[in-house]
């Protein structure tokens, strides 16, 4: 769990942060705080379909469940129990 | 009582010295939008009402009177003016959507310069193409996106400033980097407004075509004109009324319903700088009792899907007028909205190139979900037959919606580009590259593009330039671009792309590619999907028919294929 976690994170800072000096967590609102936009999500759901081998549905793919790395984790974690 | 009145009442001997009489201007006089933004609402006896209120995240808020605004724009025009920048100049503002941006650019206009605004989430690539056309001389941006200007600074030979709102001091300033802090300067109340005329230009904003690279609109102050009567006459911006438009000043319903419209007017509006979620936004609108709301059927469409148990949780009674733009609204969206706000979304329909609204639902009007409504007063509006170019007198029967120029914000020219802008007239008709129909009610309905532009969440993405970036990657032979539909956004990008010898189609390579976009274009051109093809369809002469690909995703007939390179 905390090496999905830290992987996510690490993603994110690497792909979406443009203020390299913010500080972020796993509690960072990524979506409504303007991080990640909705189009961007695109990318980060391909990411984790790609990284942990599943498919997230896009009624799955909400901008609430998109919205932190720790919501984020709880949704692959949905998809990887199937 | 709506400010419009009867719409047929008002479009009978129609003329624009209305507005120019409102406004006290007469032919030959000086105009300058930054003044009647700020200056003039002050000399009318509204110097302490509030213009702005600004929310960041994190509850980050600013308010501002319109003296507020009036000396901050003196203060930037003061500071740009102090670095040798003069009338005519190009002062690009790349920032979010922070107060420096709209404070920016009545700084920019103040001194005669040339305010370009760019969207913050735009890559190097897309920042680099649109400065060198302009020849840029400063850019203001914040601390987070100046890496991108770094970038590509030294291959813009014009730019000499590169200004930094946000400057913290944690690390140097590097070359052509100077700070500036509006919070720290002084005030400067008295200020020598430059004396625009007219025909001054004022905002260069870039629009996206199906070939070449983008183009810079330019407007002039006039414009001024225009917007002014459309705010007051469609969004029916009155003085008591708090006004939230949605739209990012990176593109041209953000300069000129964003911070022209309401200020010009003298009205208190509100901007949330956070990325999208529906409780935030209804919870902004109950908590600054916002009455006019201007925002975007992608947007709306978002706002449909989360649902009405999110409306029901906020109080928003306060909403009286509600309006869109950017692409069609659909027919459920705007029933949906009649549903749970009580008022429906009146879909309003213009251009970059247009500069203000020119076909809308009016308030008080009977609104035909779906419909584009009817041309402003003043307006002439025609669907032209795409062969003979003559208008179409048939009810119903699809063509090239087409105005008569003259129209006060209409663009003046696109920047370095004349021949492309008058490619634009034909049989001295502006064609719009939008195809529609007109009922026997006068009502426009839209049909579709007339090009391969991509309408993405209200914002155009050309396919060229999306082709183009694509080949610059180490593992893309060829590529084409086409729109696929999409529920929320109408349409996102899809690119079709055949590999280099050594390369293996998979899904990490597509999400390399992919972000790839995303950082040298924007997240709006970044292909959704990328599809893999071992070859990709051409005709005899080796042209890529991006036209199959294209029918393909909309489930169309694919017509006649008889130029198509044979398939070995």
């Amino acid at each position: 769990m905390a090496d999905m976690k830290d992987t996510i994170l690490e993603y994110v800072k690497e792909e979406y942060l443009e203020d390299e000096d913010e500080e972020i967590g796993y509690n960072t609102p990524l979506i409504s705080g303007g991080i990640v936009d909705s189009f961007s999500m695109v990318s980060l759901k391909k990411f984790l379909e790609t990284k942990y081998s599943i498919s997230i549905p896009d009624e799955k793919a909400s901008p609430e469940a998109f919205d932190t790395v720790n919501s984020i984790v709880e949704l692959v974690n949905e998809f990887l129990k199937d | 009582m709506s400010n419009i009145g009867s719409y047929e009442e008002q479009i009978k001997d129609f003329d624009w010295s209305i507005s120019e009489k409102e406004l006290g201007y007469k032919d030959g006089d000086v105009i300058n939008i930054g003044w009647y933004c700020s200056d003039r609402i002050c000399e009318m006896g509204k110097a302490d009402k509030t213009a702005f209120i600004w929310e960041g995240f994190g509850g980050q808020k600013k308010q501002y009177t319109f003296n507020d605004i009036r000396l901050a724009g003196n203060t930037i025009g003061s500071y740009l003016r102090g670095l040798g920048i003069k009338d005519g100049d190009r002062v690009c503002l790349f920032m979010d959507r922070i107060p420096e941006l709209y404070l920016g650019f009545l700084g920019v206009l103040k001194i005669g310069a040339i305010a370009q605004p760019l969207f913050s989430a735009f890559g190097d690539e897309s920042l680099h193409v649109r400065l060198e056309n302009a020849e840029t001389r400063a850019i203001i941006t914040q601390r987070k996106h100046v890496k991108k200007v770094r970038k590509i600074r030294d291959s813009l030979p014009h730019l000499e400033f590169i200004i930094i709102v946000d400057h913290d001091g944690k690390k140097p300033l590097q070359e052509k980097e100077i700070a500036f802090s509006l919070k720290d300067a002084d005030p400067v109340e008295e200020f020598d407004i430059f004396p625009t005329k007219a025909e001054s230009p004022s905002v260069l904003h870039y629009t996206s075509g199906t070939t070449g690279q983008p183009k810079g609109v330019k407007h002039v102050h006039y414009s001024l004109i225009g917007q002014y009567l459309t705010s007051k006459w469609v969004l029916d911006l009155q003085d008591d009324d708090i006004y939230w438009c949605t739209a990012d000043p990176g593109w041209v319903t953000g300069t000129s319903y964003g911070i022209i419209a309401p200020w010009s007017l003298g009205v208190t509006q509100c901007v949330l700088d956070t990325g999208f979620s529906a409780d935030a936004w209804y919870g902004f609108i109950a908590k600054h009792r916002v009455t006019v709301w201007y925002s975007a059927p992608t947007a709306i469409r978002s706002l449909m899907k989360a649902g009405e148990e999110a409306v029901l949780k906020h109080d928003l009674s306060s909403l009286r007028h509600l309006a869109s733009v950017g692409e069609p609204l659909n027919a459920e969206a705007v029933i949906w909205s009649e549903k749970v706000f009580g008022l429906a979304f009146h879909d309003t329909y213009w251009q970059t190139e247009t500069g203000a609204i020119m076909l809308t639902n009016f308030p008080g009007m009977n609104i035909k979900p779906g419909s584009m409504g009817k041309p402003f007063p003043g307006i002439t509006g025609v669907i032209l037959d795409p062969e003979t170019h003559e208008p179409i007198q048939e009810p119903n029967k699809p063509g090239l919606i087409a105005f008569k120029p003259g129209w006060p914000s209409m663009m003046r020219t696109y920047w370095n580009n004349e021949e492309t802008f008058q490619s634009k007239f034909v049989n001295g008709w502006y064609l719009s590259g939008d195809r529609a129909t007109i009922d026997q009610d006068g009502y426009f309905w839209f049909v579709g593009r007339d090009d391969d532009v991509i309408n993405t969440g209200g914002h155009l993405v050309s396919p060229f330039e999306v082709e183009s970036a694509l080949l610059e990657h180490e593992a893309v032979a060829e590529s084409a671009v086409v729109a696929k539909p999409d529920d929320v956004n109408m349409e996102v990008v899809k690119a079709f792309v055949t590999l280099k010898p050594g390369f293996n189609q998979s899904a990490e390579l597509e999400l390399k590619i992919m972000n790839f976009i995303r950082k040298k274009l924007s997240p709006l051109a970044m292909p959704q999907e990328i599809e893999y093809m071992d070859n990709l369809p051409k005709t005899r002469s080796g042209k890529i028919m991006r036209r199959l690909l294209h029918a393909k995703e909309w489930g169309e007939d694919i017509g006649d294929t008889s130029t198509l390179e044979d398939d070995d």
